[in-house]
């Protein structure tokens, strides 16, 4: 059985060799400071009381007010995992975590998808680029205050401006008179 | 003297024969010399996880059928899991067995794909391919008797699965597992026997189980180094720590050692299927909606559940608002992150190994993009 | 006339029908030609474009019907029926492939080189067709017994490659180039054990004309030869960049190569080069080794040619269906480490005999046989163990020194499901994984 390491252990752990770098902690969770977090992951890798060799999962979740980036570890020669939060962005300004690619390489796809949809830049990182969309795409898909294009495109039209309105109400009056309402129809009118 | 040479950058995909989905390879060759490559990802991105955002969480299994779309099972086991360890289901016994027999008959039928299409990437021209599709069909058959689809399952609910299988699941999950060992004793002797195989794949693509966790790279491309890691093993879910199995180590970190745990696995997956059908009992295969309701309101907080997929650790990380649907879900793809090592494995490698080398990280594009 | 046509029934019987002045038809009932006398010229021509459209078609035919044959094959091999719903059998399913082929848009890229592009088809097609002009497929059907017959073979079947060069280049698609780079490779290697394969046959037979070689075989060089007959097979395979040397077209690698920007009838034609080229060269194994259209009365020598074509062709598809594709580096290593070698032996050892007995009669062909098999047996076996790849040293993880160190501790007889529920009588049950063994790895 994998071993999770409690909140409060592993913060009071942490803080032993890296005093002040931790925020708080609760459940199996701690939440490090960014500015700290470089120094304590590569603290979580070498140390003999942690020895977290595989990074399980990198990922950030928007909560409006702030974005939080979870790492998930394992250890491997422990058989034990660990659960890190760093909290950044907070008022929705400009996000950055130091990246851990230098420490785990397996961070370096995982970074850039997370910069990719949620927009939290990694320093650091080697290829810092955008994995699933491509360079230019507007904004971060999963950020909770994205506005998909059609809705953006919806949104841009009025009601009563535009071939959009016109065309429908078109083919609302052709359909009503009994003929087969075209495509395009609403483009001709 | 010496001939100078200039390196050529080829796009290799997105439309490729052998590119196991929508991907685009940049490689720089010098003659047959791969000099550089740069994976292109993305082309079979469909936000899965942003769809999630607006799904129940039951709705969600229908998802995770999409993702990873040759071991779609395993998806909705590892999903599953999630939400009952967020949601606190209580799985009912009958329902556990039972997703454990349809996890390990889709583990058979990943591998089988794995195995047979490296063989096609070696250029045997489909016959072995179709040996091991062949096989995958009766395999995606039984699902067609537990619920009714093949490929997008859905068969898993939230603490148990969709419904129990049908009196003659039975019957034909016997004659299927005699099948399927036929099947790869048959792939084992072209693999074995056969000297192109052999000389293709040994000692190419080699990496060191150091490089390869430090790479997150899990699965059977690690234990093919020979790191003894297996989840159902060190971290039983399920109920796997009712099942005694073998753990395939090779020492080789080579194609043809991933290769050859990948066989081995499918093997001892129907060793594991038959000890669950050994333990199977009767009883109801979900709980009653009075115990988990159609719309699951699950607490406040996260949970992160991962499971030994087909290809390496697969993940679920829910986050939950107290809602209907998941705040946000994250799905740590052992597809996207085994590719991680890409370069390492193919610079310095001839054209032909390419594909072989790419085909036997297993990858899935579904899974890679979401 | 040349009295070299005499004997060639194809050709005599066309002109000696057209033909008013019959100088060379005297012996034959027809001596009274279609034409008036001094129009000979014309009936030269005539027949030239029969035969011309005769063997055209002939080899057309041929092809629709081997690729016919060869989806059927394959679909037994995988286990499927093939092709089987257009005319009988599926006869007709290439037809209706090559009416689709004809009217599909034909798309010439942009950066092509128009004229290079276009040319290359023509190029392609015209070896692969000037090859069957020596192949004398029964008594006297032949359109010409070349005295350098089997170095004409060699000569026409190697302006393939030029063409797949042609083609790669003009397409200005750098796959087809390296499409093309491994065409070149391939034939520079091939062509060399595929000659010197043939110099024990050429001196079995002391002739170079296919009509002698045929003569010579009293029995089938297959059972004289058997290591020149390996290395051909094998060179002609490559040659034709066949399975399990076909890394010009490389679908899992290359898509098409040289192939990829090719559509319509220009890619049809070089299909059909393809097929062609694929019956050209079991038609040239089985003049060369199989003794051709010798067989017994009263079967004509037409149907045995044929049968041994078509055994021929068979062995090439169960080739092409069974085996991976080797690498580049591999392929050059057989040709020039393996195969180059063997043929050396077999001169050698022939020339030896030949030394002993100069004029080869059929017991004297059977103690050489006799002599050859071991030889070959075991030159064969030398070189795979040369080139063999090993199996490996030693895949058992060292359970006391693992690659890397992993949790030994388990935490027995734990039972915790991961949302927390023990089963009812998980401890009696249980078998903690600690206990479980792990498997070595094989070979």
């Amino acid at each position: 059985m994998t071993t999770p390491w409690s909140g409060a252990a592993l913060a009071e752990a942490i803080e032993a060799f890296a005093p002040g770098s931790t925020d708080k902690s609760h459940g199996g969770d701690v939440w490090l400071k960014p500015e700290a977090a470089f120094m304590v992951c590569e603290g979580l890798k070498s140390r003999p009381e942690f020895k977290f060799d595989l990074l399980s999962s990198v990922t950030a979740v928007d909560y409006i007010d702030h974005f939080e980036v979870v790492y998930h570890l394992t250890s491997l020669p422990k058989n034990a995992s660990a659960v890190l939060k760093i909290r950044v962005g907070l008022g929705r300004t400009d996000a950055v975590v130091p990246s851990v690619v230098p420490i785990w390489r397996g961070a370096d796809y995982q970074e850039r998808e997370v910069w990719d949809l949620m927009g939290v830049r990694f320093k650091g990182h080697p290829n810092h680029k955008r994995i699933m969309l491509w360079e230019g795409f507007p904004g971060h898909p999963l950020r909770k205050d994205y506005v998909t294009y059609d809705q953006s495109i919806v949104a841009s039209l009025a009601p009563d401006d535009g071939a959009y309105a016109a065309g429908s109400e078109t083919a609302v009056e052709l359909g009503t008179a009994g003929s087969q309402p075209a495509p395009g129809a609403g483009a001709e009118a | 003297m010496a001939i100078k040479t200039q390196p050529v950058t080829v796009n290799l995909g997105p439309q490729h024969p052998s590119t196991h989905g929508v991907f685009r390879l940049r490689v720089m060759f010098d003659g047959e010399e791969i000099v550089d490559v740069e994976p292109v990802f993305g082309y079979l991105h469909r936000g899965s996880e942003k769809l999630a955002e607006e799904r129940t969480y039951t709705q969600i299994v229908t998802l995770t059928d999409r993702m990873d779309y040759v071991s779609p099972m395993l998806n909705n086991q590892a999903y599953m899991l999630a939400v009952e360890k967020l949601a606190g289901i209580e799985p009912t016994q009958r329902g556990v067995w039972l997703r454990m027999i349809a996890a390990e008959l889709q583990r058979i039928a990943s591998h089988l794909v794995a195995t047979g299409f490296l063989l096609q990437d070696l250029g045997a021209l489909g016959t072995p391919l179709i040996y091991a599709m062949r096989e995958r069909e009766n395999i995606l058959d039984l699902f067609e008797m537990l619920c009714g689809a093949r490929i997008t399952n859905s068969y898993l609910r939230p603490g148990g699965v969709f419904m129990d299988a049908p009196t003659g699941f039975w019957l034909a999950l016997d004659r299927e597992l005699v099948d399927i060992v036929n099947t790869l004793d048959e792939l084992e002797e072209y693999l074995s026997g056969n000297e192109i195989v052999f000389s293709r794949t040994k000692g190419t693509a080699v990496l060191a189980p150091e490089l390869l966790i430090n790479a997150s790279i899990t699965g059977p491309m690690l234990r093919a180094s020979g790191v003894d890691w297996d989840l159902r093993h060190r971290n039983p879910y399920d109920y796997y720590d009712r099942i005694e199995f073998k753990r395939i180590l090779h020492t080789a970190s080579d194609n043809y050692a991933r290769y050859w745990v990948r066989v081995q696995e499918a093997r001892e997956s129907v060793n594991i299927i038959r000890q669950c059908v050994a333990q199977i009992e009767p009883g109801p295969v979900r709980p009653s909606f009075d115990d988990v309701p159609r719309l699951i309101r699950p607490p406040k907080g996260d949970a992160y559940v991962a499971i030994e997929g087909s290809k390496g650790e697969l993940g679920f990380y829910l986050v939950s608002d107290g809602g209907i649907a998941p705040y946000r879900m994250h799905v740590r793809a052992p597809s996207l992150i085994n590719l991680t090592l890409l370069r390492d494995m193919l610079i310095g490698g001839l054209f032909g190994d390419l594909f072989v080398s790419f085909g036997s990280v297993d990858l899935n594009m579904g899974e890679v993009d979401r | 006339m040349d009295p070299a046509f005499l004997d060639n029934s194809l050709w005599r019987n066309i002109y000696c029908n057209l033909a008013g002045d019959s100088a060379g038809c005297a012996a034959r009932e027809y001596s009274a030609g279609m034409l008036p006398t001094g129009m000979e010229w014309l009936a030269f021509a005539l027949a030239a474009a029969a035969i011309i459209g005769l063997f055209v078609n002939g080899v057309l035919g041929g092809v629709i019907v081997l690729i016919w044959g060869e989806r059927r094959l394959f679909g037994r091999f995988q286990t499927r029926t093939g092709p089987n719903r257009w005319g009988p059998f599926g006869l007709l399913t290439p037809v209706a492939d090559a009416i689709k082929t004809m009217f599909k848009e034909d798309v010439v890229p942009k950066d092509a080189d128009r004229i290079l592009f276009n040319l290359a088809p023509v190029m392609i097609a015209a070896p692969a067709l000037l090859v069957f002009s020596v192949i004398p497929f029964g008594v006297g059907t032949y359109v010409a017994d070349l005295n350098v017959g089997v170095l004409f073979i060699m000569a026409v079947t190697s302006l393939t490659t030029l063409a797949v060069l042609t083609a790669a280049w003009s397409s200005g698609n750098r796959i087809a180039i390296l499409s093309a780079f491994r065409s070149v490779a391939l034939l520079i290697s091939y062509e060399i054990p595929m000659a010197l394969a043939l110099v024990g046959v050429i001196m079995l037979a002391g002739s170079m004309s296919l009509g002698q070689i045929i003569g010579a075989q009293s029995i089938p060089f297959i059972l004289v030869q058997p290591l020149a007959v390996f290395v051909f097979f094998i060179a002609a395979m490559a040659e034709m960049a066949r399975a399990p040397f076909d890394l010009t077209e490389a679908e899992s690698e290359l898509a098409a190569g040289y192939l990829n920007d090719y559509a319509s009838m220009k890619f049809g034609i070089f299909f059909l080069a393809e097929f062609m080229a694929e019956i050209s060269t079991s038609a040239i194994i089985t003049v060369l080794f199989l003794s051709g259209w010798r067989g017994w009365e009263p079967v004509p020598s037409h149907l045995w040619f044929g049968a041994k074509l078509i055994l021929v062709l068979f062995v090439i598809i169960w080739f092409r269906m069974t085996l991976p594709r080797l690498r580049i580096d591999q392929v050059l290593k057989l040709a020039w480490k393996g195969l180059f070698e063997l043929t050396l032996i077999n001169i050698i050892v022939t020339a030896v005999l030949i030394a002993i007995w100069p004029e080869p009669t059929t017991t004297r062909l059977w103690i050489m046989a006799a002599v050859n098999w071991p030889v070959a047996i075991i030159s064969i076996w030398a070189v795979s163990k040369l080139l063999g790849t090993s199996g490996y040293d030693d895949t058992e993880p060292d359970s006391d020194a693992p690659v890397y160190p992993v949790a030994t501790e388990q935490i027995p007889g734990s039972a915790v499901h991961i949302s927390g529920v023990t089963g009812p009588d998980t401890q009696a049950r249980i078998s903690s994984p600690a206990n479980s063994h792990i498997e070595q790895g094989g070979n």
